[in-house]
């Protein structure tokens, strides 16, 4: 059983900051993030930039990126611009 | 837009990386890295969200439509502003205006009838290339297209047109983004190259390419091996018929052809004209402000606007206006000219100006008559125009409807201007566009106006539908003794019975007669007692013509039913090619051949059966045998059913008892086979199931006692009673193996059901190596079937696997009561024989229809397994056996 070491929370009007955020505190983790996208209903470019980054960051850190609650639309945008695979889904 | 200005065979396609530096590569992945996110983005947008963003854009493109036609013509040197202006109009609101409602996000079309919903989905990114002749109006009508589709597009413009359209993508791009459309979700290449172009149509991230432009980069599009939208060259024959308008067709001829300076591909190449019109049309055009060309200047014309190596016409002519053209070569017009007009006198190499001029030079030729004008149109819509437009001006419906006809055109243009027409939406109701799709003609994937919904994937979700299902039957059934009176109640003028010797000889025919109301002439066909033939047929309609008969009435067994059933439809519709109504056919609502609706008599067939098997008084199958080529033919529809059925058992007690087995079991037979059918409905289960049950409880007592007149009662209602149940389900693999080895061996119907039935059952109820697909049933069923009938039954069992093996053992004690012989082996059919018949058993129980709606698919190596179980499969150990195998 994974242990997860950092929990948060993506706020649908601050993705980015969220996500940098996260990716600041990656140095301290240790096996697992997990990123709540419960509250999130759309992502635009821009979010998709920042969750390429932080899975970049994640990968170089070998950090397992969790996403937790992404609904249906949001799947499919991540499964378009080729980053699914890039993350663990849990709902 | 498309022009002729490269010709295709010039045009090279560059490999696509090859030649391309690193950093243009990444400049390239770049654009299309960001379209598609944007693309992806924008997948979340709801048709609200999309709409909103197209006002915005439209009404941007309108405020700027002024601004983007001067940067056109500064650039490109080309057309009119004051109808580029226009053209910018008509791409953003007349597109508007036809878009504005429409749905393109999620469910866009809802058919609840057919349970059918389509949803649209964007392509992704679409690499849209732009033309020179319409470069602003067509990335404005791009852009708002891609928009309402929620699609991302990297622009191609052409490389003289590059700053106005690089500033009409920007002005849709702020808008569009300022309104909330994903950021990069339009971009346009900077000073690209041929190479560039290569690279991104074959890029595995762009979806569609959207060539509009030359013929050189729809056949670069089309050739990348992505889906393309690409557009042909125009060559557009105009038909001035003399029935028409003149004056109006002249007007609108000038409107179109001198709009931008004629570079809308769509616009009037040659015209036409009839003989007696010619004069007058020349004149109005002139008086109009037109030149026409005498001799010479047509021929200095045709050598200079013309390329004559290539025969295109020269790039310094497209767009220019006739002032200018004529001022370039050295030809003398009055000041204000808008068009010089060229007669011609052919088409073709030979005459130069046939071909596609973008500019305000027309050709004219004169036609003798209708024939020879539209033969030129023919030529001239072959010389570089196929399935681009065609335009005619008559009042002859006629005309116009056989110029339609043969022309090769996506847009035929009646009674108005080709060019401003073709675009749509203005003079009629074509969807209006920028891009002319120009059909297999033009090299094209489609004749459509370019529109909004070839930038969908259009999705069709497809509910299960209720198949409708059906329960025919005559509409009128007597049955139980002395039902025979209720013929009394049917007047007639004339009636014919149908019979064989053997009804006459018992008396069965007189029986009949003293029922039939008095002052009706009557007449006996009596036909040979076997399945009947085509001659005895004819015969039969030979005396139903001669005696005008209004009522048939067939008494007998299944052939003599079935030849009265073939006898009325020949009467009623002499014109039936029965060899033709036999075509096989899968649903009987679907079939190719349909039966006769046309009747020139009419006649009632009432039926009146003498044995308790066939059903045929209630069934819509018939059977004849044609001698000529040595072979039977079924034929089933439902017309074919008898109007009226007598099921009187007062005929059947004298059924000999191996008549009464074979009859008995056929009537089982049907029963059980209807009950499992694919076909099964509610309607025809009752009727089975409840001939099951009578048929296991009068059938020994029939055997035994032949007099019991409550068992034969019974006994012929039940055989009724399955044939409403297999009339409306049929059968199923039983009867295939029956027909197969029946006619192979010679061997009643009823005893070679016999022989397959314990077999088949088994069968059936296992898991099926092949389900048969079945619009009308859920899941497979067949082995609960058995089971239900095995409750029916009282047979007892807890497990549906018990119930299905007392069925089994049922059906079989039922064989050995009616002392039927239990293997084909008992039959005295050596194992050799049975063995080299076997190819052949095989292919024809696999033709045989009556399978089709078996429960289960049965593949030809188990069609011989179940004829060599026929062969050796004596006693209930084995059949059940088997049943245990087959589930294990």
């Amino acid at each position: 059983m994974a242990t997860i070491a950092v929990w948060l929370k993506i706020d649908e009007e601050r993705v980015v900051q969220a996500l940098q955020e996260a990716g600041e505190k990656l140095d301290s983790v240790e096996g697992e993030v997990a990123l709540d996208f419960s509250s999130v209903r759309r992502i635009d470019p821009s979010a998709i930039r920042a969750l390429e980054e932080f899975a970049s960051i994640a990968d170089d850190k070998g950090v397992k990126v969790v996403l937790r609650g992404v609904n249906v639309g949001v799947y499919r945008v991540l499964k378009l611009v080729k980053l699914a695979s890039r993350f663990s889904f849990v709902n | 837009m498309t022009t002729s200005e490269v010709a295709p065979e010039r045009v090279q396609i560059p490999l696509p990386a090859e030649s391309l530096s690193e950093e243009r590569i990444r400049y390239l992945e770049g654009l299309v890295s960001q379209a598609r996110t944007a693309a992806a983005v924008f997948t979340q947008y709801t048709q609200e969200d999309v709409d909103r963003i197209v006002k915005a854009m439209v009404l941007a493109g309108l405020e700027q439509a002024q601004h983007l036609a001067r940067l056109a013509v500064e650039e490109t040197k080309l057309g009119v502003m004051e109808d580029k202006v226009l053209k910018n109009m008509c791409a953003t609101e007349f597109t508007y205006n036809y878009i504005k409602d429409k749905r393109t996000v999620g469910i866009i079309r809802e058919f609840p009838e057919r349970n059918l919903v389509e949803v649209a989905d964007p392509i992704g990114v679409i690499f849209s290339l732009t033309p020179i002749t319409n470069p602003t109006s067509t990335v404005l009508f791009k852009c708002i297209m891609a928009i309402k589709t929620r699609n991302a597009v990297i622009f191609s413009p052409h490389p003289n047109a590059w700053r106005c359209c690089s500033e009409a993508v920007k002005i849709m791009y702020e808008s569009a983004l300022k309104h909330g459309a994903p950021e990069g979700v339009f971009s346009c290449l900077e000073s690209h190259t041929l190479q560039d172009n290569a690279y991104l149509m074959r890029h595995k991230d762009v979806g569609l390419i959207d060539a509009t432009g030359g013929p050189g980069a729809v056949k670069a599009a089309y050739s990348s091996g992505k889906p393309a939208l690409g557009v042909g060259p125009g060559n557009t024959p105009v038909y001035l018929e003399k029935t028409a308008d003149v004056s109006t067709a002249v007007v609108d001829i000038i409107v179109s052809k001198t709009f931008d300076n004629g570079t809308i591909c769509a616009s009037e190449q040659t015209v036409v004209i009839d003989d007696e019109i010619y004069d007058v049309v020349l004149k109005k055009f002139a008086e109009l402000g037109t030149h026409i060309c005498n001799e010479k200047e047509t021929e200095l014309l045709a050598r200079t606007v013309i390329d004559p190596k290539t025969g295109c016409m020269q790039p310094m002519a497209v767009g220019q206006k006739a002032t200018d053209i004529a001022r370039l070569i050295g030809l003398s017009v009055k000041p204000g000219t808008k068009l010089l007009i060229a007669p011609i006198q052919g088409v073709g190499r030979e005459y130069p100006l046939s071909v596609e001029k973008l500019f305000p030079v027309l050709a004219v030729y004169r036609a003798k008559s209708v024939d020879e004008a539209l033969k030129v149109c023919i030529d001239v819509n072959h010389a570089g125009g196929l399935g681009h437009t065609a335009v005619v001006f008559s009042r002859n419906d006629e005309v116009i409807r056989k110029f339609g006809e043969v022309m090769n055109a996506g847009r035929i243009i009646v009674n108005s201007p080709g060019s401003i027409g073709a675009l749509g939406a203005v003079y009629n109701d074509l969807v209006p566009t920028f891009s002319f799709g120009c059909g297999t003609g033009g090299g094209n994937s489609t004749t459509d106006n370019v529109n909004i919904y070839h930038y969908l994937n259009i999705k069709r979700v497809a509910r299960r539908t209720q198949a409708h299902m059906w329960f025919r039957v005559p509409n009128q059934i007597y049955f139980n003794l002395n039902a025979v009176e209720n013929v009394r109640q049917f007047l007639s003028r004339s009636t014919i019975i149908v019979t064989n010797p053997s009804m006459e000889q018992i008396g069965h025919v007189d029986l009949v007669r003293r029922n039939i109301p008095e002052g009706t002439r009557v007449h006996v066909s009596v036909i040979p007692d076997a399945e009947p033939e085509v001659k005895v047929i004819m015969q039969g309609v030979e005396a139903l013509n001669f005696y005008k008969a209004d009522q048939i009435i067939a008494l007998g067994g299944g052939s003599v039913i079935d030849a009265a059933k073939i006898m009325k439809l020949k009467y009623e519709s002499p014109e039936a090619d029965l060899e033709e109504l036999a075509a096989p056919f899968l649903d009987l609502r679907k079939r190719v051949i349909q039966y006769p609706i046309e009747k020139v008599n009419r006649v009632r067939l009432i039926a009146i059966s003498t044995t308790s098997g066939t059903g045929s008084e209630v069934t819509p199958f018939a059977v004849l045998t044609d001698k000529e080529r040595g072979r039977k033919v079924t034929l089933a529809d439902y017309s074919l059913t008898p109007d009226v059925a007598i099921v009187d058992p007062q005929f059947v007690m004298s059924m000999p008892k191996g008549l009464t087995a074979d009859t008995g079991i056929d009537c089982l037979t049907h029963a059980l086979e209807a009950a499992v059918s694919t076909y099964a409905s509610s309607y025809t289960d009752c009727n089975a199931m409840q001939a099951i049950r009578m048929a296991f409880k009068y059938l020994p007592i029939a055997y035994e006692h032949p007099r019991d007149e409550e068992a034969r009662c019974m006994m012929h209602n039940a055989a009724c009673i399955a044939a409403m149940a297999f009339a409306n389900a049929s059968v199923g693999v039983n009867h295939a193996l029956a027909h197969a080895f029946g006619a192979h061996f010679g061997v009643a119907h009823g005893r070679a059901n016999a022989l397959m039935l314990p077999h088949v059952i088994a069968y059936n109820a296992a898991v099926p190596t092949k389900f048969v697909p079945s619009p009308y049933q859920k899941g497979y069923i067949a082995h609960k079937k058995y089971a239900t009938v095995a409750d029916l039954l009282g047979l007892g069992g807890h497990t549906i696997e018990e119930k299905v093996r007392n069925l089994v053992v049922a059906t079989e004690q039922l064989l050995d009561q009616l002392g039927f012989p239990r293997s084909i082996a008992d039959l005295g059919i050596s194992k050799e024989e049975f063995e080299r018949a076997m190819p052949e058993l095989t292919k024809l129980a696999f033709d045989d229809p009556s399978w089709r709606s078996n429960p289960r698919m049965p593949l030809m190596s188990e069609l011989a397994d179940l004829f060599w179980k026929a062969y050796g499969g004596r006693g209930l150990a084995k059949a059940a056996s088997a049943f245990q195998q087959q589930n294990a």
